[in-house]
This record gives C-alpha cells, sequence and structure tokens, in this order.
C-alpha cells in the first residue's frame, strides 16, 4: 500500500516544477509525463498481459489527428482530448477483438500493421487531415509561459489518471488475469477466465490515455504531420522504458520513462551526430544486464537478503 | 438422470480419427476408469468435454445442458474441472496464488479474502500448507501434481476429470495421491480417471471404458475388463492375462 503513496508524493512534487522558472525544464518536465502515460499503458498489454504490441503509435497518431481535427472544428481543448481518448479506445476495441486471438510474434506484427495502415489513411485523406503538409492547430490567446504551464499540468496529470489505472489494475482482479494470461493462456480459461474479454480489456486500457496524450501533444506543438505522430519511435520507446523499469510492475514503467529521458537528453547534447547509434548500444547494454528492468533487480537483491537473514 | 453424457463423440484431425463415436454416460458420485494403449485419445476425450476443442460430431451433455460449443472458461464455470496431463501451473505465482486463480474466476468467490479461505482450505485438504508461499515453478513433480488437484478442487467441480494425476510419481507418492483422489470422491464429486497403473485403476474405479483408435472398444466393471479378450489383445496383453490369472488362486 505504501509504494503507491510515494509515487503519487513524487507526482505531486514534480508539479511544482514551474516554480524553477525554466523552459527547458518544464519542456523535459512535459515530455517526461508524456513518456510516463505510453509507457505506464503500454505496462498494461506488453507487462501485465505479456502481448508484445506494437499499437502505440497508432493510438497516439489517431488521437493526435482526433484532437487536432476536432479544435480545428471549434472544439474546446479539453473536450477534443476527451474525445481522442475514447475515440482511440473504441478503435483498441474493434481492433483488439480481431487481432488479440493472435499469439506472440504474429500479434506484434500485426498491432505494428495498425499504425502504417493509419499513417496511409491519415496521409490519403488529404480533406480531413492535409495529407503530407500536416495540420496547423488554432491559435490559443494566452502567454507563452502561461501554455507551457498548463501543457506541462494537463499531461502530467494525464500520467496521474494513468498511474491510478495501473494501480487500479495491478491491485485487482484485471491484474490477477492478465498475470495468469502471461504466464498460460491454456491453463487460465481452464480456471475460468475469460481470456479474450481480458485482453481486449487490457489492450482498450493501453490505448485510452495514449490517444488523449496524442491529442494533448497535438495542442502543444500547435503543428503535427503524419510521419511525426505516427513515427516508430513512438511505440518503441514507451516499451524500452518499460522494460528499463520493470515490466509488469507498477512503479517500473514511470521510473524507465525518467531514466530513459535523462539518457536521451544527454547523449542528444553530447553525441548529435551519433545520436541513434549511441542511444541504441545503451538500450541493448541495459536490457541485456537488466532483463527484469530496475524494480526487478531491486526486488530481487531484498528478496536474496531476506533469504539470507532468514537462514541465519 | 447421468451427470454426463457423451453422444457419438467424434473428433478428427485432418485426416486422423483420434475419437470415434464414443459413448458414454456417467452417473453422479462414481470413479470412472478411462484406459487404452497411448494415442488411444483419453486426452482428447478430455479436451472434447472441457471445450479446448469443439467435437467434428457429436454431443457432450452435462446435467442436461450442453457443453458442446462452449468457451473452457464457461464450462470451468458450470462445475467441470480437470487436471492437466502436462501440470500447468502458473510458475512464477505461489501455490496460493495459483489456486486463487479458479477460486476466483470458475467458483466466483466474491471477494479477495473469501478466495484466499477457499485457496487455503483446497491446499490443506491436498497437504500443501507447508508449500502455501513457494513458487509454482520451484516445487517437485510430485508437489506440482497435487497444485493441479487443488487447483481443480478450488473450482469447486461436479466433475473432475484427472488426466494421469500419476505419472512419474514413485511408489509412495502414488498412494498419497490415491488417499487424495478417495478423499475428492468421498466430497462427492463425479470423477473420470485417466490412468495407466492398473492397479490403481482396479482399486478406485467401479466401472472401466476402454478406448482403443478412438472408438471405445469396451465397458464394465473392473473384473470384467480384466477377462475381455479385446482389451488383453489391445491394451493389457497377455503378460497382465497371464500374471493375474496366476495370482488369482493365492486369493
Ligand atoms: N491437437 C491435435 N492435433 C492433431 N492431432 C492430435 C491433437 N491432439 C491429439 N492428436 C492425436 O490424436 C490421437 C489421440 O491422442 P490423445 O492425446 O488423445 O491420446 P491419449 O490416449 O491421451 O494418449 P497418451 O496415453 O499417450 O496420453 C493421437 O494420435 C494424437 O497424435
Ligand atoms: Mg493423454
Amino acid at each position: 500500500m505504501k509504494r503507491p503513496v510515494i509515487a503519487l508524493i513524487a507526482f505531486a512534487i514534480i508539479a511544482c516544477l514551474p516554480l524553477l522558472g525554466d523552459n527547458y525544464l518544464l519542456r523535459l518536465g512535459t515530455m517526461f509525463a508524456m513518456y510516463a502515460v505510453l509507457a505506464q499503458s503500454w505496462n498494461i498489454i506488453g507487462g501485465y498481459a505479456g502481448y508484445p504490441s506494437f499499437a502505440t503509435a497508432a493510438f497516439f497518431g489517431l488521437g493526435a489527428y482526433t484532437g487536432a481535427i476536432l479544435q480545428g472544428f471549434g472544439w474546446p481543448m479539453p473536450l477534443a482530448w476527451v474525445a481522442a481518448g475514447l475515440l482511440a479506445a473504441v478503435f483498441a476495441g474493434a481492433m483488439g477483438s480481431a487481432i488479440l486471438h493472435l499469439k506472440g510474434h504474429y500479434f506484434a506484427i500485426a498491432s505494428l500493421v495498425l499504425a502504417e495502415v493509419l499513417l496511409e489513411v491519415t496521409t490519403s485523406w488529404t480533406s480531413l487531415t492535409g495529407g503530407g503538409m500536416g495540420l496547423n492547430l488554432p491559435i490559443i490567446r494566452m502567454s507563452i509561459a502561461a501554455q507551457a504551464r498548463l501543457f506541462f499540468w494537463s499531461m502530467l496529470g494525464l500520467a496521474v489518471l494513468t498511474f491510478l489505472m495501473s494501480w487500479y489494475v495491478s491491485a485487482g482482479r484485471i491484474g490477477f488475469a492478465l498475470r495468469c494470461i502471461r504466464q498460460n493462456e491454456d491453463a487460465s480459461s481452464m480456471v475460468g477466465i475469460n481470456t479474450t474479454r481480458y485482453k481486449v480489456v487490457a489492450f482498450v486500457m493501453s490505448s485510452l490515455f495514449v490517444g488523449a496524450a496524442g491529442a494533448l501533444y497535438a495542442s502543444w506543438v500547435f503543428y503535427i504531420e503524419p510521419p511525426d505522430v505516427y513515427s516508430v519511435m513512438t511505440t518503441i520507446r514507451p516499451i524500452v522504458m518499460t522494460m528499463l523499469g520493470g515490466a509488469g510492475t507498477l512503479l517500473g514503467p514511470v521510473i524507465g520513462s525518467a531514466i530513459f529521458l535523462v539518457i536521451e537528453e544527454v547523449v542528444w547534447r553530447n553525441f548529435l551526430s551519433v545520436h541513434a547509434a549511441v542511444l541504441g548500444i545503451l538500450i541493448v547494454g541495459l536490457i541485456f544486464y537488466l532483463p527484469n528492468g530496475i524494480v526487478g533487480a531491486v526486488a530481487r537483491r531484498f528478496r536474496k537478503r531476506g533469504a539470507e537473514n532468514g537462514e541465519t | 438422470m447421468s451427470i454426463l453424457e457423451l453422444k457419438g463423440l467424434t473428433q478428427r484431425f485432418g485426416g486422423l480419427i483420434a475419437v470415434n463415436d464414443v459413448d458414454l454416460s456417467v452417473e453422479a458420485g462414481e470413479i470412472v476408469g478411462l484406459i487404452g494403449p497411448n494415442g488411444a485419445g483419453k486426452t482428447t476425450v478430455v479436451n472434447l468435454i472441457t471445450g479446448v476443442f469443439k467435437p467434428s460430431s457429436g454431443t457432450v451433455t452435462f446435467k442436461g445442458r450442453r457443453l458442446d460449443g462452449l468457451k473452457p472458461y464457461q464450462i470451468s464455470r458450470m462445475g467441470v474441472a480437470r487436471t492437466y496431463q502436462v501440470v500447468q501451473p502458473f510458475p512464477e505465482m505461489s501455490v496460493l496464488e495459483n489456486v486463487m486463480a479458479p477460486a476466483i474466476f470458475a467458483a466466483g468467490a466474491s471477494s479477495k479474502a473469501e478466495a484466499m479461505r477457499a485457496a487455503d482450505e483446497a491446499i490443506d485438504f491436498l497437504g500443501l500448507k507447508d508449500l502455501r508461499d513457494t513458487l509454482a515453478s520451484e516445487l517437485t513433480l510430485a508437489e506440482r501434481k497435487r497444485l493441479e488437484l487443488a487447483k481443480s478442487l478450488a473450482m469447486k467441480p461436479e466433475v473432475l476429470l484427472l488426466d494421469e494425476v500419476n505419472a512419474g510419481l514413485n511408489p509412495a507418492e502414488i498412494e498419497i495421491a490415491l488417499e487424495m483422489i478417495r478423499a475428492i470422491a468421498a466430497r462427492g464429486v463425479t470423477i473420470i480417471l485417466i490412468e495407466h497403473l492398473m492397479k490403481v485403476v482396479m482399486s478406485l474405479c467401479s466401472r472401466i471404458v476402454v478406448l482403443h483408435h478412438g472408438a471405445k472398444i469396451a465397458e464394465g466393471k473392473p473384473d470384467e475388463i480384466t477377462k475381455n479378450e479385446k482389451v488383453i489383445q489391445a491394451y493389457l496383453g497377455n503378460r497382465y492375462a497371464k500374471a493375474n490369472a496366476a495370482e488369482k488362486p493365492n486369493v
């Protein structure tokens, strides 16, 4: 019961970031919150249920365009964000029912195709999306500093909502069912678990706040184009962050997001020309030496110590 | 009325007929033995009853309700449980969590506390109390088989299908398993027992059904089965018949 409370306090402390008055830090804070939304969401389908989803970019891009288009129609910003999240969830529900009976890498490939298809649709539906030219969002009448704070707090709020959803999942019946499914799907249905239903629920949960984050991102950056919001990196990053922190754990994805962001920034600043390569090597190394993530490694250290104490 | 009834049950895998037109009716409270050589179709029958496969033709009826066409999770919730020939625990979970899963999802425990109580009862019943918090992946084979039994008990089944729960156990472990099966039956659970050890089948079952190449070749009381010509040829072999005949005068 204690750990989630500590996490919530940490979120509250991070929420004070605007007090420092540093724009760069505020931008990083917003990035962190966004990454935390994506990683925690992926953790539900990828970590708890063990289904390697590559659909994050599909939900994110769908959300970004939904939000941008609705705002273009004159919808208020928060309403556009909510609608974007809901549409992503409906999309996940429909697609999930179709592809979640696939196992392992077949599911991974099918989920990867979702973003590709949406990218094609978005690019060719020029009248609605602006096609390859991208889409500008309505201007907000607010000072730059006030906007930066607004988007930071909104994104952080979304990260907290995602955290509360993860908490609900990990502590309850859904998380239990998903952990069973990850370990042995056939045995799960034999002990009475409606595996199809729980997998679809997990997939929908992994999409809802990602769609909203996509819309928030669109509002934040003012201009979106298909290759940006449907980028493969949007899919890869949350997976790496979650594995780094500890897949299938409550705090892992949040810790992983923070560390990943720091690594990315340091590498970006110092190795600009070989940025991708250095980042790739770092990721492979970390995953190789920390197969259960940071949370997993710490938990194991504690368990070992506990066992030693028990013996003596 | 019989609690479980199979009618014309048939399962084809491509050209292979794994189960061929099997009729069987099981009365409540019975322990029925299902025997036959390797590949006879015994596990496939279990898979058909529990919804893993939808039969190519034929029906499965449980307390007057059709099971064929239902999903495994639906059937397990209705009160038909099984153990796997190859044990299927949730390896990263403790014994307690493994047994809580069916208590929650199949037996429909209303709270976590109630699920834990039901799980603990099944764990105690099978003598796994000391291993309650051990990870399933750390259990020995005999312990895993008992865990399978505990899981299936936590479903509160009316019919229990036991697929070779004794395979791979040593004689002492088999004695223990035998006692547990008897104790489960004494609670009123109807049991279908798949078993290669004739000694176990003979001592537990009131009725035996013999499968060969997917078809039922014999059905009857244990002593009728051991004398049946077809069964001796297909399964028991002359060695068993002779040994049996040699033993008889001594009894
Ligand atoms: N999923 C499947 N796909 C194709 N063939 C199968 C499948 N399951 C079983 N079979 C085949 O059906 C036949 C019956 O198999 P089954 O496992 O039911 O036998 P069994 O009586 O349980 O044997 P054993 O005593 O070895 O456990 C075998 O020839 C087997 O190869
Ligand atoms: Mg078998």
